[in-house]
């Protein structure tokens, strides 16, 4: 099919595993940031193409995985509310909380839709004049513009029954973390394509001038995906650091500013914890205090759950790159995408969810 | 294939009612009922067990096996591109009836009506039933229906129960796959889920993605006619062509590996799976069968298929091996090796 067909074009991708054979000379640590890339790489089998000085390790770019249990508990508590309507995009609802997940809540009468997008969340607050609608709005700065233009949109409208519980985090401030870990082994970074083409390449070049890493804006087909890694161990191989876009079609340099300008008219930066991370300094998105009548962890007054996450799993180093799913002892075991242990197995994006999909050891 | 009831000629025309829409008293056993029975249901499915009106339907079988199937249609939305929850609930206990080598013969049904629904609807519905039986050479010998309040039920469910005869030396079984053996599936994969999805989430680029709703007992009986050698037939319906061939991996604790290449997808299905990130192999099919087939009848038996419109598109995907008993497994169109796995639950579309 037009657009796709080229990107997964077999001879396009073999002459660029060739390409990066004859480049590669010693062994590379190379993190792909989004689950979507991680995906891709497994469902395509990338990893097993690729020379085996290239090892592939997968970032914190799963909006699923890294969303704090805090966050889950108290959408649950909200979802289970009479007289709510609790919307959220499809791959929210089984991820587990402490004790239950929205799945469970909808069985026993919580109003629980999926939709496809926040405004479609906003079409229900309307609709539904006497019920207040919420809104769980995850993930990176992909979906950061639309989930702020909901916000933008219901206070134009005056609609007072629509609310967000907003949990929004961001890539850089994530990667300023694992390089600054003193034991990270990431040597150059394929950058989270869609996030970029959101908020552009600018942000990323401080962080590497000061990690002197290259930083590789990278799509999400094999061809994509194939053509970062080629430009990352080029400039890897050729001791380069910085920012080179590998991933012209969607990403500028200055991104889409339109969206930027929404997400900062209505979201603001604060300090976010990340499921299995913790708390990254101003790596998060809150809503800004004129929009606060908005905020449905106010407006619900859930503030107080502040459930501990138990401590069964490496979710947190495999979010990092410090640690691959099946070097878990619980992997595909006690942890399995039936009875997921951590968030990393939950998630369609998550690393340990796509291994045990893919590429379970012995097998095969 | 997707034939449809024609209704710009009126060859199905509603008759005139009292009522506009389903009433409690339609389900009460009362005249309503009897009206209802009478003027909508028994001309769409005349045939000599059901005109009799008894409370059974006294069958004479020929000789064989008998292969019986149950299956409840719940679908939502009711009409949908390709079809409609009638010709579904037809199509779909024909070919489990079918699946297991037998001429399916003869259909029950039971109709669960939502106080509420429009005529209109239910007699569309009974005519595209009509056509679907007849289309598949079943007749409806029994069928029962029951009303229920608004909320009771969402506007319609449908539960059809098939029986069928297993000719004389037919035996298919997910337990006889052999290393060796070749997998085909009978056509495009993933249509009918993803037009059911597509509708369900509105997008709006796919509205040609239609269902394959279909009866496929013809195509199996080219199949088995052919002299091929069939071990197993399956549709392929919820869970898609991978939970189907993880199945017989199971069943038969044997490997089967399928080559992407193969398997062929709509261009606007991949478009649509492409977007809510859905993998085409786990999407239902109502009209698509997956044979296994003696390695050496493997042509054979595509020959059959693309002999029939159902199959004309048949491709063989894949084979069955010795190694990695019990696991599916398939080569990538780079040349490398991954799982199919089982899927978990229902696939949601992903946050971007």
């Amino acid at each position: 099919m037009k657009y796709l067909a080229e990107f997964r074009d077999p001879e396009l991708a073999r002459a660029l595993l060739d390409e990066i054979a004859r480049t590669v000379t010693r062994p590379w640590t190379i993190m792909e940031i989004c689950g979507g890339q991680t995906h891709a790489i497994m469902r395509h089998g990338l990893d097993q193409l690729l020379p085996d000085a290239i090892t592939l390790v997968h970032g914190p770019g799963c909006p699923v995985c890294v969303t704090p249990l805090e966050t889950i508990d108290r959408a649950l508590v909200i979802a289970a509310q009479p007289g709510v309507i609790f919307t959220s995009f499809g791959d929210m609802l089984r991820v587990p909380g402490s004790r239950d997940d929205l799945f469970r809540i909808k069985s026993r009468g919580g109003d629980v839709r999926m939709v496809y997008s926040p405004l479609e969340a906003l079409k229900l607050a309307r609709e539904n004049p006497d019920r207040e609608v919420v809104f769980l709005a995850v993930g990176f700065e992909t979906t950061a513009p639309g989930n702020a233009m909901a916000v933008r949109q219901a206070a134009a409208e005056g609609l007072t029954n629509f609310s967000e519980i907003t949990s929004h985090v961001l890539v850089p401030p994530a990667m300023e973390a694992i390089l600054s870990a003193p034991n990270n082994r990431v040597q150059g970074f394929l950058a989270a394509g869609h996030v970029c083409a959101v908020m552009g390449t600018t942000e990323y070049e401080p962080l590497a001038a000061r990690h002197r890493v290259p930083i590789v804006p990278t799509g999400f087909e094999p061809v994509d995906i194939l053509r970062g890694i080629l430009q990352t161990v080029r400039m890897l191989e050729s001791g380069e650091h910085g920012v080179v876009n590998a991933y012209g079609r969607a990403v500028r340099t200055e991104g889409n500013p339109a969206a930027r300008a929404v997400v900062d008219e209505v979201y603001t930066v604060c300090d976010r914890k990340w499921r299995g991370i913790g708390t990254i300094p101003r790596s998060g998105l809150r809503l800004r205090d004129e929009f606060a009548a908005f905020d449905a962890e106010r407006k619900f007054a859930v503030g107080g759950i502040n459930p501990e996450e138990p401590a069964v799993c490496i979710a947190g180093e495999i979010l990092q790159g410090l640690k691959k799913p099946p070097e878990c002892p619980a992997f595909g075991t006690e942890c399995t995408p039936l009875h997921p242990l951590g968030a990393t197995m939950v998630s369609s994006e998550g690393a340990c969810a796509a291994y045990h999909k893919y590429a379970r050891k012995g097998l095969l | 294939m997707n034939e449809r009831p024609d209704f710009d000629n009126m060859s199905c025309p509603l008759p005139l009612l009292d009522h506009d829409t389903i009433q409690l008293a339609h389900g009460a056993g009362g005249r309503l009922s009897a009206e209802l029975i009478e003027k909508l249901v028994l001309p769409r499915f005349s045939s000599t067990e059901l005109d009799k009106l008894e409370d059974q339907a006294v069958l004479e079988l020929p000789p064989g096996r008998v292969a019986f199937s149950t299956d409840t249609f719940v679908v939502d939305p009711i009409f949908f591109p390709g079809g409609d929850i009638g010709d579904l609930a037809v199509n779909g206990t024909v070919n489990d009836v079918a699946m297991s080598g037998a001429e399916p013969i003869a259909l029950s049904v039971g109709f669960v009506l939502e106080e509420g629904l429009p005529l209109a609807d239910f007699h569309r519905i009974l005519c595209s039933m009509e056509q679907a039986a007849r289309t598949a050479g079943v007749r409806m010998v029994t069928g029962d229906t029951k009303v229920v309040g608004r909320g009771g039920c969402d506007k319609i469910f449908i539960n059809t129960s098939g029986l069928g005869v297993i000719p004389a030396g037919v035996s298919l079984s997910a337990a006889s796959l052999r290393p060796g053996d070749a997998v085909l599936v009978s056509g495009t994969i993933a249509d009918h889920g993803m037009a059911i999805m597509s509708r369900r989430e509105g997008l709006s680029f796919t509205a040609d993605i239609q269902s394959d709703t279909a009866a496929l007992n013809g195509l199996v009986r080219a199949l088995l006619d052919s002299g091929a050698q069939v071990r197993a037939l399956r549709d392929p319906t919820r869970g898609g062509v991978a939970t189907t061939l993880n199945e017989f991996a199971a069943a038969s604790q044997v490997g089967i590996e399928l080559e992407e290449e193969a398997v062929a997808v709509h261009d606007q299905v991949r478009g649509a799976c492409e977007i809510l990130g859905i993998d085409p192999l786990y999407v239902a099919n109502e009209g698509k069968l997956v044979a296994v087939v003696a390695q050496q009848d493997a042509e054979k038996a595509l020959a059959a298929m693309r002999s029939r419109p159902e199959g004309a598109e048949a491709r063989i995907i894949g084979r069955v091996r010795a190694e990695h008993p019990g696991v599916v497994a398939m080569r990538t169109t780079l040349g490398a090796e991954r799982i199919v796995d089982m899927p978990v639950g229902e696939q949601l579309p992903r946050i971007c």
